[in-house]
This record gives structure tokens, sequence and C-alpha cells, in this order.
């Protein structure tokens, strides 16, 4: 073979603590293709990248880029080598501009060494221009919503003129259009001879864009395959490790009547006049684009921010919420969509973290029956198949999706008879996906109200038993599972002067 | 398969986890052993240890007030300033009837009064703190630092500058009587340690202290009062000032407005040395206790090798930074 290779890396092993997290792993990677990097969380992808970045140091094997053997100590090498990364956690500094965050740490300098704004600002126009992104340069980053703190961070990346660019999880927070952008910049890219190191767990954007697939799992590797030589079904296998049946596995629930009636719920310009009812037993999904107001009318229905108007009706009685605490004790739970954000308490233990919104229940007079805590954390652990050393541990030592599920025990401990998820699988793995998409359907079967928010389409058609559309803040339409499609979707979200188009 | 391996890991004793949360009291170990050595045996005698702990209760009660305040990623700058407060309050309402210089000529009360007096006002001027923190939404660094301020001017003014002497002896007994061979102020550290130990770990509002600390978002969302909680322990911060500043008043037998000058950094010292991080959601009653010993422990052994008071504080300084950096490397 005359394959050329950009970068090699062969048998990287990497062991932290109680963990082998590396086990002789190579990846070997061609100037000008797209690569994507396939396994369930925790099977050791983000820690190779770590390693090629130069943010961990390997244990053992050796890594070759461009022609020559090299050690990469700390991230300024990588870079200096040719290799940036886009982290899947995003981490602007919000009081900056634009531009400041761009060029952070490589500010342009004016003829007295000092930080030259103007010229920042132009260098920035200049990336932005020939990417076609439209995001004003000198425009604080703290206003800039998530999909467009994305889209900096993808010039950021490719501002470093890289040979080798790594994409962790680029899409999860983007919209359609934004994704379509991306695989457009993506394609430029590849002529130019970059390659590109992708990882997402998104299987049709695999197929998109992918020429080389390379498949971990448990810290191994388990085999790289031409893209073309694969489909979805044999590489779910391969990263699973099993065949899976069903990508949603929705059990028939027995629907009951109406529990949650919401109307004329106001707030803001991104709630507006919302209307919507869920049964028992019923999971009601909630689309839009991003921006919709998807998670702004669960925050404002759990009390997160005050409504400005509005009734709600839980089992034909009125309830009024002004704060969360109203919201738990009316019976609803509210899975956030920021995990690390609004979610985990990152320091504080798997239990404590499961037990801290059904707190009131396990201390009716103040101090906390252990052993009861105890017991259920078990059975949660147990029932979730969570998996983590001990109970004690800290939450953020585990991968996403255990993370979720520990969350998901938050809320089944109040005995929630309304749940709302937001985004219920994002960046995690399809193995851990599958069983979250399973306890829904096991929770509506048990007579629970789901409201699910999803931005993944596949999600909303596969779990939902209802679908609000929404469309700047109002509820544009509701499609029942039978008539909903992809394209009545978009039609709806996109709104009505679009719809006509 | 690798949760049977999972299982296993967990059965047996984790040694790392033990070293790095127990390393403290092995470092309070070291000092003792050092300065026994280093002063032929003097510094172990038991009168000498009992001598340590006594001197320490004021900073280890406000600074187990502090464990709270800091676990919740706040600061409480104006511990020193309340001890003043609590000291001239319970002071002028303990005075013999034939003191020189009498605050309130007449009046004779039980001294259980003015203990919950002194009591009372540590909490007020806590409760304060907590409704600057939660209801305005000031950083509690300068809520505190403010408290800090008007505190000692109110200590000054409601004193005349003066210290406020000749003490009925049942109130001078809190810092400086016996009970069961060992000083009063050891057992009031002892209550209030083992309390606030249960309260942070074996109640609801233990509980909810870490979460805040932890993520205040996420505690928001899971349906905790996060105005109600920070003004509870802004309070309790300035309830265990005030019982310190009565222990620190007794001990000397007279409530004097600058009490406590400067015991807010040996109280926020002990904490940190005890292992409470300044990042939230982490700290321990017993690990703030073990600081202030061992703040005590360096005191004393340099008072009895001659080291002078100067170079003391260099000491300290350095300890301090060292514990941080120890703290850092261990949560990586």
């Amino acid at each position: 073979m005359t394959d050329e290779y950009l970068l090699e890396m062969q048998g990287i092993d990497k062991i932290f603590p109680g963990v082998h997290a590396l086990d002789h792993v190579d990846l070997k990677v061609r100037p000008g293709t797209v690569h994507s990097l396939m396994g369930e969380n925790g099977a050791g992808k983000s820690t190779l990248m770590k390693v090629l970045i130069g943010m961990y140091q390997p244990d053992g094997g050796t890594i070759t880029f461009d022609g020559h053997q090299v050690t990469i100590p700390d991230t300024a090498t990588g870079l200096g080598l040719g290799i940036s990364m886009i982290h899947q956690e995003l981490s602007p500094v919000p009081e900056m501009t634009v531009a400041e965050n761009i060029w952070l740490g490589r500010e342009p300098r004016g003829p007295l060494g000092l930080i030259s704004r103007g010229a920042m600002r132009r260098a920035t126009q200049e990336l932005f221009d020939r990417w076609e992104i439209r995001i004003d340069p000198t425009r604080p980053m703290k206003q800039l919503s998530i999909a467009q703190t994305q889209m900096v961070e993808i010039a950021k990346a490719i501002s470093f003129d890289s040979k080798l660019i790594i994409m962790d999880e680029p899409t999860s927070a983007i919209t359609e259009t934004e994704v379509a952008h991306l695989h457009r910049m993506i394609g430029q890219l590849k002529d130019s001879g970059t390659a590109i190191i992708y990882i997402t767990h998104k299987m049709d954007e695999v197929f998109k864009i992918s020429d080389d697939i390379t498949v971990f799992r448990d810290g191994k590797h388990v085999a790289s395959l031409p893209a073309a030589e694969l489909n979805r079904d044999t590489l779910i296998a391969l990263m699973v490790g099993r065949e899976l049946t069903q990508m949603f596995p929705k059990l028939e629930a027995e629907i009951g009547g109406v529990f949650l009636k919401v109307e004329g719920l106001s707030r803001g310009h991104l709630v507006k006049d919302v209307s919507f009812e869920v049964r028992r037993g019923e999971i009601l999904g909630i689309a839009g684009l991003m921006g919709a107001g998807r998670t702004e009318v669960l925050e404002t229905l759990f009390g997160v921010y005050k409504a400005e108007s509005g009734t709600i009706t839980i089992d034909g009685k009125p309830v009024t919420i002004s704060q969360p605490k109203d919201a738990i004790a009316a019976g609803m739970g509210l899975l956030t969509e920021d995990r690390k954000l609004t979610g985990i308490m990152g320091v504080l233990s798997v239990r404590d973290n499961m037990i801290m919104a059904a707190l009131p229940k396990y201390s009716p007079n103040g101090f906390l029956n252990l052993k009861r805590i105890d017991e259920d954390c078990q059975v949660q652990r147990e029932t979730l198949a969570l998996k983590t050393p001990s109970l004690s541990q800290s939450i953020q030592n585990l991968s996403g999706g255990n993370q979720q599920k520990v969350l998901i025990s938050r809320w089944l401990l109040t005995l929630p008879d309304i749940l709302m998820i937001d985004e219920p699988t994002r960046g995690i793995d399809v193995g851990a996906k599958s069983e979250i998409h399973r306890l829904m359907s096991l929770l509506a079967q048990q007579g629970k109200a789901i409201i699910m928010v999803s931005s993944e389409m596949p999600e909303v058609l596969g779990m939902s038993d209802r679908i609000v559309v929404m469309h700047e803040g109002s509820v544009s339409g509701i499609i029942d599972r039978s008539e909903a499609t992809q394209e009545r979707i978009m039609q709806l979200a996109t709104g009505p002067g679009a719809a006509a188009a | 398969m690798s949760n049977t391996a999972n299982e296993a890991r967990t059965s047996t004793f984790d040694w790392g986890g033990f070293v790095k949360k127990y390393a403290i009291v092995g470092i309070l170990l070291l000092f003792v052993i050092l300065l026994s050595v280093l002063t032929g045996g003097t510094f172990l005698q038991p009168q000498n240890l009992i001598n340590v702990i006594r001197q320490v209760s004021a900073i280890a009660i406000i600074a187990t007030g502090m464990t709270f305040v800091i676990i919740i990623n706040g600061i409480d700058l104006s511990v020193g300033s309340i001890v003043a407060v609590s000291a001239v309050v319970s002071a002028s309402l303990a005075q013999m009837p034939d003191a020189s210089v009498i605050m309130y000529p007449g009046l004779q009360l039980p001294v259980f009064v003015a203990i919950l007096a002194g009591l009372a006002v540590g909490a007020l001027l806590g409760l304060i703190n907590g409704a600057l923190v939660a209801g305005f939404n000031i950083a509690p660094f300068i809520a505190t630092l403010g408290m800090m301020t008007a505190a000692r001017g109110l200590a000054l003014i409601y004193s005349g500058g003066r210290p406020i002497s000749k003490l009925q002896p049942a109130f001078n007994f809190i810092g400086q009587g016996d009970l069961l061979w060992l000083p009063v102020p050891i057992w009031i550290l002892a209550i209030v340690a083992v309390g606030a130990h249960v309260v942070l770990n074996f109640t609801r509002f233990g509980r909810h202290t870490y979460a805040l600390g932890g993520n205040e978002q996420a505690a928001r969302v899971s349906g905790i009062s996060l105005n109600k909680l920070k003004i509870g322990i802004f309070a309790l911060s300035g309830l265990l000032a005030g019982l310190a500043g009565m222990v620190l008043a007794a001990r000397i037998g007279s409530g004097n407005p600058q009490l406590g000058t400067g015991i807010e950094l040996d109280a926020i010292a002990s904490t940190v040395i005890g292992g409470t991080s300044f990042n939230g959601g982490i700290g321990t009653i017993w690990g703030a206790v073990v600081g202030a010993l061992i703040i005590g422990v360096i005191n004393n052994g340099m008072d009895l090798i001659n080291i002078s008071p100067f170079m003391q504080q260099v000491v300290k300084g350095v300890i301090i930074v060292l514990a941080i950096i120890i703290d850092e490397r261990k949560n990586r």
C-alpha cells in the first residue's frame, strides 16, 4: 500500500487508578479525510484524543505525526505541530467578545506590543467571511446562543490552520441548518488536505461524512474500516458487541384521561400563550428548532422562572407553581437540558446526587433516614444498571450516560406523576441511549405522564405519542403519532411562512 | 462482567482514599511528635496539651460555623467583630453589682440571660449577613466585610471603647472553669463540633448545604429553598461567633470591644487546612477542628522552643499555603 498516513498512533496505553482507559490502541488517519471514532461513552475515544493533543501523557505507545515520531507534553506543543480540537464541553470566556475568544492567548499585537483590537476584529471578520459565519465579532460571548457559541469554537479550531482537527460532538447543540453548514466546512477543509477526526453519536451523520471509521469498546480497538464497508446495523453491532433489536423500544401503554392541562402559559418572548394537555401513560414530545422556547416552557411549568400568566391544572385541580419546590410537591420532576450546569452536583457522591430532590421524603423530621436512603439508592443502582464502583463515588467520575441515569433516579425517587425530560439522551452513547428510552417507555406504562423535549428527530418520532411543535415561543401545531412525519414537523417548526414556501 | 469487577473493587479496602482523607490527621501527629522531641517531652505533658486545645477552642468553634459558610462557596469575614459585639453585650448584662464602672446600675439578671443575649446578638448579625447575601444578592465577601466594619464600630459604641469588667463568677466559669478535669471551653467546643457534625451529615439541612455548594442551579431545580438556606447558614456562623465571643470574654473576665480582632483569619485558615474546598461542596467539621488544633500546636510548640512571634507568623502563613497545595493535588 502506498497510503501515506498523516497520523499513526500505535499501541497507546493509558492507565488511570482502577481503570485501564486505553489498552494498546492503534489509530491511523490519512490526510484530507474524515475519520470517525465510534464507541459507547467510556470506550476511550475522548481519552485517546486528550493523549493526542497533549492533555494526557500515555503510559505506552508511539505517535507519528506528519512523518516524525513525536511526544506531546502539553497542548501548546500539540497546536504547534498542527493539531487542534473542538471540545465537547464548550469553554468560552463569557465576558469577552467573540474576537477576543478566538484569539485568546495569541492576540495580534500592534507596534508597541499592545493588543490590537482592530487587527483582532479584522482577522475574525476575514475568518468568518471565508467560512460564511454570520456572527458579529464584537459581540460579547455571553450574548450568543449555544449554537452560535459552538460555531465560534469551530471557527477558532480552524483558525489555527491545523493539519488535523479533532471535533468532539460538534453537532450536539446546533440545528440542522448549522449542521449542514459545518459539513460544508468540513468538505472544504478536506479539499485543502486537512484531516478531521470526528466523534459523534449521530449515526446519520457518521455515514454522511466519514471516509474511515474506527470503533472502540471498553478502551480497546475493535476495528478500523472504510465507511463504505459498514452500515448502521453492522456499526452498532461493532460498538456494543451485540445486535440491537430495536432502536426505540416503545411499549404499549394504557393512555388514561387528561392529567396535566396547561392553558395560556406565557413568559417573555420564548413562551407565548402555550396550551397543551398530557394524559397518564402518554409521552408528549416537544419538537422545534433551537431557540423555539421548548426548554423555556418546561422551566416555566416547573417554576424555575415564574410564569407571567397562564393556568396549570393537575388531575382536575388548579395548582400554583412559583418555585421548583411547588412543582415537586405537585408531583412533577424536571430533568434539565444541561447536565453539567443545572444537573449534577459534581463533587458530591452518586448517593447525594440521587436523593437531592426527594430529601423531604427521607427526612420527615429533619433527620435523614440513612438506611432507607441507602436501600432505595441500591435499588435504583440495580434497576437502572448504573455503572459506578460505589454509591459514594463522586458523580463527576462517571460517564455521561451514567450521570444521566443518576439524574433520572433523582426524580424517580420523588415518585413523580409527571416527568419532564429535556434532551434525554444528549451526548450519550448508543447503549445507554436505548436503555434510557426503554426506561421512559416503562415509566409511561406505569401511568406516568411524560413530557420530552428533544432535538433529535428520530427520538421525537420514535418515542412520542403526540408531538407539540413550537416555533418562536408559540405552539405551531400538535400532531398525533400516527400522522407524524419528519417533513410535517419541520414544516411546523419553521413557521407558517416557510411552510407556504 | 464489568459489573462483577466493580463489585470486587468495592469490597477491598480503599487505602488511597483513606490516606487522602486522613492525611491532615497525620500532619497533626507529625507536628506533635516533632515538637515533643524538640521540647524534650514538655510539649506532651497533659497539662500542656489541654492548654493547647483550650487556647484554640474559640477559633475552632468559629471554624465550625465557617465550614458551613465555605462549603456553600461563601466566606464570613465578620465573625471577629461579632465576637466583640457578643462579648460586650453579654458582659454588660453579667456585671457584678459592685463593679466600679457599671453599664446598668441596679440591674441584676441571671447569668443565663446574659449568655442568651450574647448568642442572640451573634445570630442576629449573622442573619443580617445572610439576608444581604440572599435577598440583595451581594457577594458574601462584600456583605460580611461591611458587617465586619460596622459590627466592630457597634461594639465600640456600646462599650464606650472601654472593656466591661468585673463579671459574675458564673459567667467567667464559661472561660475559666473546669468540669470533669477539662476546661469548660473544651467541653463547649466538643458539644458544638459533635452537634455541627451531626447536622452536616445526618440532617436535611446538611445535605442541602452540600447541594448548594456543589451546584447552586441544580440545587434550585431540586426544590431547595436557597434563600432560607443561605440565611440559616450565615445566622449559624454568627451564632457560633457569638458563643466564641463569650468564651473569650469569660476567659479574661471582661468584655473588650477589641476582642476577636483577626480571629476570622485563623478560623478561615483552620477550615481550609482541614480540607474544606474554596470551590464549594466539600468540607468536614472534624477537618476544621483538626485545622484549628494544628494552628494551636504550632503556636504553642514554637513558644516552647523559643521561636520569635514574628517568625511564628511566617511559619503559619507557609503552612496555610502548603495545606492548599496538598489539597489541590489530592483532588486531581
